[in-house]
């Protein structure tokens, strides 16, 4: 860059300081004498005059006026190895001219200037020679290379030009007629006021603002869970729609939260800090996620609004620009204080707004209006019902029926190997005799008068001879049954078994469920010791799978088995019963009931209590269908509420949390502590007290702030012309280039700030210029002279971004579902891309309809996967402002072959073929690139159409499958042949180079 | 500015000198119009005053971790102090991962496996890896790697960026915009991933482990994916024969060159060359994954995994058949080295799964007479701990945690000298001991084998020449051959 500026250099004028010699120091000198203290050898700096000019053992390095005595320049031209400079083995060598620069710099005074960056905006002048101030400044540097602004682009040309710059669609055949219809002088001046009007404006511009912000709608990392911060995306739409003046814009997103009285929206803003990527990687380690997260919003803010490259000084001073480690981890101290502890990977991580939409506020608000309208009325319906008498004789009602189902069983035969049995007087019970085993296995032979059983209950009851006269005549007298088998012998003496399905407990001890005496281990068991006492006796009901008819002749047999590690904890008295109708406790919740009602209400506990309460209200349907009502609605609302988005968004601690400078951008390693500021080489930040992000958003927007404006008119410059004025957009630092049109970005600066920081105005401003409206038109000269259009003596002509070729196909066909904001949607990509991406974790599953056919804008962003169709795109992991315009083959195949190019090809063919029957080839040409093709277009369309038309003759089967892709119905009114004709004609269309290209 | 790079000027092709301070857009230029003579012509370059020994490289990367202890750095103190706790000094300051936080009660675990000697070098290889141990004498045994990363991601990206954060070109990248490519029909630089059939494993393969970084995005390597489209959108669309797609394309470039006629932008010229490598790729991609033609005795030197797409086996035999065909660097993936609990279940089947294929593609290479002028190299992004991580009684759930300190790494071929070990760790695997290796210097020495000077091919970018060892790295000069 310094070669080509010393071309235009005219041997009367100096040389510059910030223009001509910097950038050379910077390349050359300043790795070890430069900012860095920790890195500069022979404590030696040339960035500064006092260094440089400092009396030194062998003299100044630079003595001003004499190169002859300046040490720094004998070193240069030295001829010994060891002496020259730069060193031998240092990767860049000074080269003539670049040696002659210095010299001369050095006899003209040796002239040092601040960093052209860091300096105030100066407003230049103007003489009003030109209607346009844009026009003059970039026309009086023009003059020095002597070129000159190109003629005008033609109106179809620029009608595209500014409807994707301004709307990144392309203009309609009717914006397009009513323009050209125009004739007026303020022509062009409508067409910007309504494409800026246009909602698709806001849309537009936040497209690169959300690679700025990182925002995507995962974490990223590992798991990469879904999150929701989609409502700060519409909040950013809805922001440059409203023209939100920029200064606002960058408070409210930086500080909002900090604001008096915050409002939800500046609340909502600050979700631009939270869209970083989040690890919740397995063994990561909390804090340095947490200072990770810092070190992000930092770097993002320092990007964004500064231009600076603050990740260097994570590890040590900025080599190249006068940025300390220090100013960097002071201003890490403004993001420091979040209460975010970087564990866990909770893609909703506190703090976060929750962001219900009109609808869903609505519809919550009259959920709750409901719910405590029907509670209102369960509240009087319970008065209503709940008379002591009915509920009474209901109780009384139930018990009968649930005590009468069951038949004693009376006891045939019963045998064991170790024990021995005897019938009590009441018949029905059995009590074991003699002396107690350390385990045993009743058999027990019964008569069932009944011819069906579908339960069976076991009492075990209390007994004198039993330990103090409890269940067992084990230690405690407790006992464990183990196992539990029924099993039906018929006349023969053949079993077949009933297998239990479900059982229950009057009580279970902890640990030993009553469903342990059925499974499957023989060692776990149902046992009833309660810690204290055992004052009751005790059952249990064993319900079969489903009920079994026991034939006349057959005979009930049951098996209980006490086989635990507790001796003699075997049943000491027992009865058994039987249900022959299907049961009245077949469901869990009938059993807990019935359970509770044969207790006295006195002993029932509280569960109880209310499950009886609740039972008996249902008694009354209309109660019944007002409960269900009730917890409906509470479904709803709670589901409601589980959809509606959370968004992160910023918030400090109440106590502050201490920063440290970190050695080498470790977390572990604290160095001195730091308070928040800004960097020293930028004007001082004011605040009262400890300064906060809200300081630090209004320093940035301070009209005093050197940075914001420019860096800010940059990019907007880079959006409208492919690269911005300073190409580096992510680095102003001293080693960005001397800009060429230096005065042009300062009078943009100066006119944004005077505007109020009014964004469309900016826009306005520079679309009126007639240096954006030039031909784009090439010759070689001007190519030789200028490769990349940095002086602007032409318009600008570049390959439009993946996502604007896509938004291009499906408005041009018609296709495009025109919805702002909302959740984001899912369309086609090829198969599996998730699911590789996350060892199968994530399934891509495509919407329909609708969904499919959304502005780029809204297509879910996966952080570890990025869409597809998207191809040439930041990748949103951090902070991105730069372009991707590159030509790789895989772009290409894209568009050929991405499904949805196929189909939009077919819906334009349609729209082509309406619009004109005798010519669709033109009509389709003209929708696409807004011009009609030439006489010699034509003809290759033509030939182009009739080639493809014998290829499908050829080979009718294809016809069909080419129009089955994709939702759009086929037409019946049109020979398939020509709609397969037309449809590869128009994805031709779709992949010219002018289709492509914004010129 | 280069008065090589002067001359260029007059042949108008702004894009691809416009972003370069050292002459380096020309090969760019190459590599985008796939023209290799162009390529050939232009060796005479500031970075490129070594003779080449290797053409291309073959990375065989092993995310996860592997245990360098079971594999190759056989540590015979370690059967003496197993289950013995870790001597003084060799934890103090020492950083983990937060899996092993209290690292300092844990005790020495011998490798679960034996060693044997092999070949004429009588290099030491664990029975786990019988196939490479057979490749003894081929191959280069560095045992004294280290790297300042700890977490999977970051140690990644450290090997193969020269930075621990994402946003680095990785070396694929360098290499493809230093030295442009070698065929028209193939991209320059490819990437492959895999993981162990039946192995849990969490990690992920980050697009930016190929990336480009601030390279242009035709640097980027092309990942080449599993199943029916190693290259996205590579099939055309229902409907669309072959020859009516080059019908398309040749009514595109008739319309296309009619406008470059009236603009007159040389963007126009490269947007048809784009569009013609796009058309062969849809040819040369299916070509290059339909293994049908292979012979049994080729395919079996991979393995029984080859027959399986998406396996590591199938995925060394796609990357021999894409370096025949002038690919320059392909990266090959595989996950699934994490033992931090299944040292004794899971490292059998990762080695089985990888063991042969590494080996089967040296084979064939060198049967090829393709092993002297390509470098494959083995290895992850850090050790494995000496202690144990989990309890010496539960043997089933033994693990290792991440190890930086020292580990090892293979490489064969290519300028490369066979059959020698280099570096060693301490005796119990811990530290380095002698001949350290870090990962600046193994990534100066391979560009070195390409004939690149590690600090001369650089890229400017925010203000500063980046390069892909930062400002570190030393040529490893004993093992060149």
């Amino acid at each position: 860059m310094a070669g080509i500026l010393l071309f235009t250099l005219s041997a009367e004028e100096k040389l510059g300081f910030n223009s001509d010699v910097r950038p050379v120091l910077s390349d050359h000198c300043f790795a070890c004498h430069g900012f860095d203290g920790n890195a500069r050898e022979a404590d030696l700096r040339l960035d500064t005059a006092e260094g440089a000019f400092e009396k030194r053992e062998n003299g100044p390095a630079i003595v001003p006026g004499d190169s002859g005595k300046s040490l720094a320049w004998q070193r240069i031209i030295s001829d010994d190895p060891d002496e020259v400079m730069p060193p031998a083995d240092h990767f860049l060598k000074l080269d003539d001219q670049e040696k002659a620069l210095l010299k001369r710099w050095i006899e003209e005074g040796a002239k040092y200037e601040k960093h052209w960056t860091f300096a105030e905006v100066q407003t230049p002048s103007l003489t009003g020679e030109q209607d346009h101030p844009i026009d003059e400044l970039v026309s009086r540097r023009l003059k020095k290379e002597d070129l000159t602004l190109s003629p005008e682009a033609d109106e179809r040309t620029l009608i595209r030009r500014l409807s994707f710059d301004l709307r990144g669609l392309p203009p309609t055949p009717e914006e397009v007629k009513t323009f050209l219809d125009d004739s007026s002088p303020e022509a062009w001046g409508n067409l910007i006021d309504r494409f800026i009007a246009d909602p698709a404006f806001g849309e537009r511009f936040a497209w690169p603002w959300l690679d700025a912000a990182r925002y995507a709608d995962s974490n990223g990392f590992q798991g990469d869970r879904e999150r929701t911060m989609w409502p700060w995306r519409d909040w950013v739409i809805e922001a440059i729609n409203k023209n939100l003046p920029y200064d606002d814009f960058t408070v409210w997103q930086i500080a909002g939260d900090l604001l008096p009285d915050a409002t939800f929206e500046q609340k909502l803003a600050t979700g631009f800090l939270r869209n970083h990527a989040i690890n919740g990687e397995g063994g990561s380690i909390a804090e340095e996620n947490r200072v990770n997260y810092v070190f992000d919003m930092t770097e993002t803010v320092g990007t964004v609004w500064m231009g600076l490259t603050f990740n260097c000084c994570r590890c040590h001073d900025h080599k190249y620009d006068p940025l300390a480690q220090r100013d960097y981890y002071a201003m890490t101290d403004f993001f420091n204080q979040t209460p975010v502890s970087g564990g866990d990977g909770d893609p909703q991580t506190k703090p976060v707004l929750v962001v219900p939409n009109q609808q869903q506020k609505k519809r919550e608000q009259e959920l709750l209006t409901t719910i405590s309208s029907l509670e209102q009325q369960l509240a009087d319906l319970t008065g209503k019902i709940d008379q002591p008498e009915d509920k009474a004789a209901w109780e009384d009602s139930l018990r009968a029926s649930s005590t009468q189902s069951w038949e004693i069983l009376p006891m045939a035969e019963f045998q064991s190997d170790n024990t021995s049995f005897k019938l009590l007087k009441d018949q029905s019970s059995l009590i074991k005799k003699g002396s107690a085993p350390f385990k045993s296995v009743y058999n027990i032979t019964l008569d069932s008068s009944s011819g069906s059983i579908s339960a069976l209950r076991l009492e075990a009851m209390r007994h004198p001879n039993m330990t103090k006269g409890r269940l067992a005549p084990s230690d405690s007298g407790n006992f464990v049954l183990t196992n539990i088998a029924v099993h039906l012998i018929d006349k023969n003496g053949k079993k077949r078994t009933l297998p239990i399905h479900q059982a229950e407990a009057t009580y279970e001890q902890s640990g030993y469920p009553v469903k342990n005496a059925f499974d499957k281990d023989n060692k776990s068991g149902w046992a009833i010791w309660n810690g204290k006492d055992i004052a009751r006796d005790q059952a249990a009901v064993f319900r079969f799978k489903e009920p079994a008819i026991i034939a006349p002749g057959e005979r009930l047999l049951v098996v209980l088995s006490h086989q635990s590690e507790f001796i003699k904890h075997i049943i000491g008295r027992f009865r058994l019963a039987s249900s022959k109708k299907s049961p009245p406790a077949l469901k869990d919740e009938d059993q807990t009931l019935i359970t509770a009602i044969h207790l006295d209400p006195s002993k029932r506990s509280k569960d109880q209590k209310s499950l009886v309460q609740s039972e008996f209200l249902k008694t009354s349907p209309e109660f019944t269908q007002t409960d269900k009502k009730l917890s409906d609605t509470r479904l709803d609302l709670e589901n409601l509420r589980k959809s509606i988005p959370k968004v992160m968004i910023m918030a400090d601690r109440p106590e502050r949390r201490k920063t440290n400078i970190l050695a080498i951008g470790s977390y572990q390693d604290k160095g001195d502590e730091v308070e928040a500021n800004t960097p020293g080489i930028l004007p001082a930040l004011e605040s009262e007290g400890a300064a906060n992000r809200l300081d630090l958003a209004q320093w940035l927007v301070d009209p005093k702030n050197p940075l914001t404006s420019r860096v800010t008119v940059n990019r907007l410059w880079q959006e409208l012309f492919g690269i911005g004025l300073i190409k580096s957009a992510e680095d102003y630092g001293v080693q960005s280039e001397i800009p060429i049109h230096g005065e042009l970005i300062d009078f943009l600066a100066a006119d944004f700030v005077k505007s109020g920081w009014d964004y469309k105005k900016l826009v306005r401003s520079i679309v009126t210029s007639q240096v954006y409206r030039q031909s784009s038109k090439v010759d070689s000269l001007s190519l030789e002279k200028d490769p990349d259009n940095r002086f602007h003596a032409r318009g600008p002509r570049y390959r439009l971004p993946s996502w604007m070729i896509r938004d291009q196909a499906l408005a041009a066909s018609g296709m495009l579902a025109r919805q702002i904001g909302g959740t984001p949607v899912k369309p086609i990509q090829p198969l599996g891309i998730w699911a590789e991406a996350t060892f199968g974790q994530k399934k891509y599953v495509p919407d329909t309809g609708e969904k499919l056919r959304r502005r780029s804008l809204y297509t879910f962003w996966r952080r570890i996967s990025a869409p597809t169709m998207m191809f040439d795109n930041a990748k949103r992991e951090n902070c991105e402002v730069g372009t991707y315009l590159t030509n790789s083959p895989l772009h290409a195949l894209a568009v050929l072959n991405d499904p949805l190019y196929l189909e939009a090809a077919r819906s334009l063919a349609y729209r082509a073929v309406d619009q004109n029957t005798e010519d669709p080839l033109s009509a389709a040409f003209e929708i696409v690139t807004m011009r009609v093709p030439s006489q010699e277009e034509k003809a290759t369309l033509k030939e182009i159409s009739e080639r493809f038309r014998t290829s499908f003759q050829d080979n009718p089967a294809s016809i069909k499958d080419l129009l089955e892709v994709g939702e759009t119905p086929i037409r019946k009114d049109l020979p398939e042949l020509q709609q397969a004709t037309l449809t590869t004609v128009c994805l031709s269309l779709f992949n010219l180079d002018e289709t492509l290209t914004k010129e | 500015m280069n008065p090589f790079l002067e001359s260029q000027l007059l042949t108008n092709r702004r894009h691809f000198f416009s972003q370069s301070a050292l002459g380096l857009g020309v090969p760019a230029l190459a590599t985008l119009l796939g023209q290799e003579a162009e390529g050939e012509e232009l060796m005479l370059k500031a970075f490129q005053k070594i003779a080449p020994k290797a053409k291309r490289v073959i990375y065989l990367f092993q995310n996860g971790g592997p245990s360098h202890l079971e594999l190759f750095d056989h540590k015979p103190a370690l059967a003496k102090f197993d289950n013995k706790p870790v001597p003084a000094g060799y934890m103090e300051g020492k950083r983990f991962s937060t899996m092993s936080a209290a690292a300092n009660k844990r005790v020495l675990l011998n490798s679960i496996e034996p060693f044997q000697q092999h070949g004429q070098s009588g290099a030491t290889v664990s029975s786990l890896m019988p196939y490479t141990a057979k490749m003894s004498d081929d191959i280069c045994f560095i045992k004294s790697m280290h790297t300042e990363q700890v977490n999977h991601a970051p140690a990644i990206h450290f090997f193969l960026t020269g930075s621990q954060l994402p946003g680095r070109p990785s070396a694929g990248s360098w290499l493809s915009y230093g030295l442009g490519t070698m065929n028209t029909n193939m991209p320059t630089f490819v990437a492959m991933t895999s993981i162990t059939k039946g192995v849990g494993c969490g990690q992920i393969f980050y697009d930016s482990y190929w990336g480009n970084g601030f390279l242009p995005s035709r640097h980027q390597g092309v990942k080449l994916r599993a199943g029916e489209n190693p290259v996205l959108y590579l099939k055309n669309p229902k409907g669309m024969s072959h020859s009516l797609r080059r019908k398309m394309l040749d009514g595109i470039g008739a319309l296309n060159e009619q406008k470059l006629a009236v603009v007159g932008d040389p963007e126009i010229a490269t947007r048809i060359a784009q569009y013609e490598m796009a058309y062969r790729m849809q040819t040369s991609v299916p070509e290059l994954a339909d293994i049908s033609k292979e012979p049994k005795h080729i395919l079996d030197l991979y393995g029984p995994d080859v027959h399986e797409g998406g396996t590591f086996a199938r995925n060394c035999l796609l990357a021999r058949r894409l370096v025949e065909r002038g690919t320059r660097f392909v990266q090959l993936m595989h996950a699934g080295w994490d033992q931090h609990n299944n040292l004794t279940t899971a490292l059998h089947k990762q080695c089985k799964a990888t063991d042969q294929p590494s080996a089967g593609l040296l084979q064939d290479l060198k049967q090829r007479g393709m092993l002297d002028s390509t470098l494959v190299i083995w290895g992850g992004e850090f050790g494995r701990t000496p202690f144990l991580q989990g309890t010496y009684d539960n043997r089933p759930r033994w693990g290792r945690d991440h190890h930086p300190y020292t580990f090892s790494v293979w490489m064969a071929g290519g300028g490369i000298k066979p059959g020698m070990t280099y570096g060693a760790s301490d005796d119990i695997g811990f530290n380095v001991a002698e001949n350290g290796v870090h990962v600046h210097d193994f990534q100066a020495t391979l560009l070195h084998l390409l004939g690149i000077d590690h600090e001369k091919l650089t890229y400017k970018f925010q203000g500063r020449h980046y390069r892909l060892t930062d400002v570190h790295g030393h040529v490893v000069k004993p093992i060149l051959a």
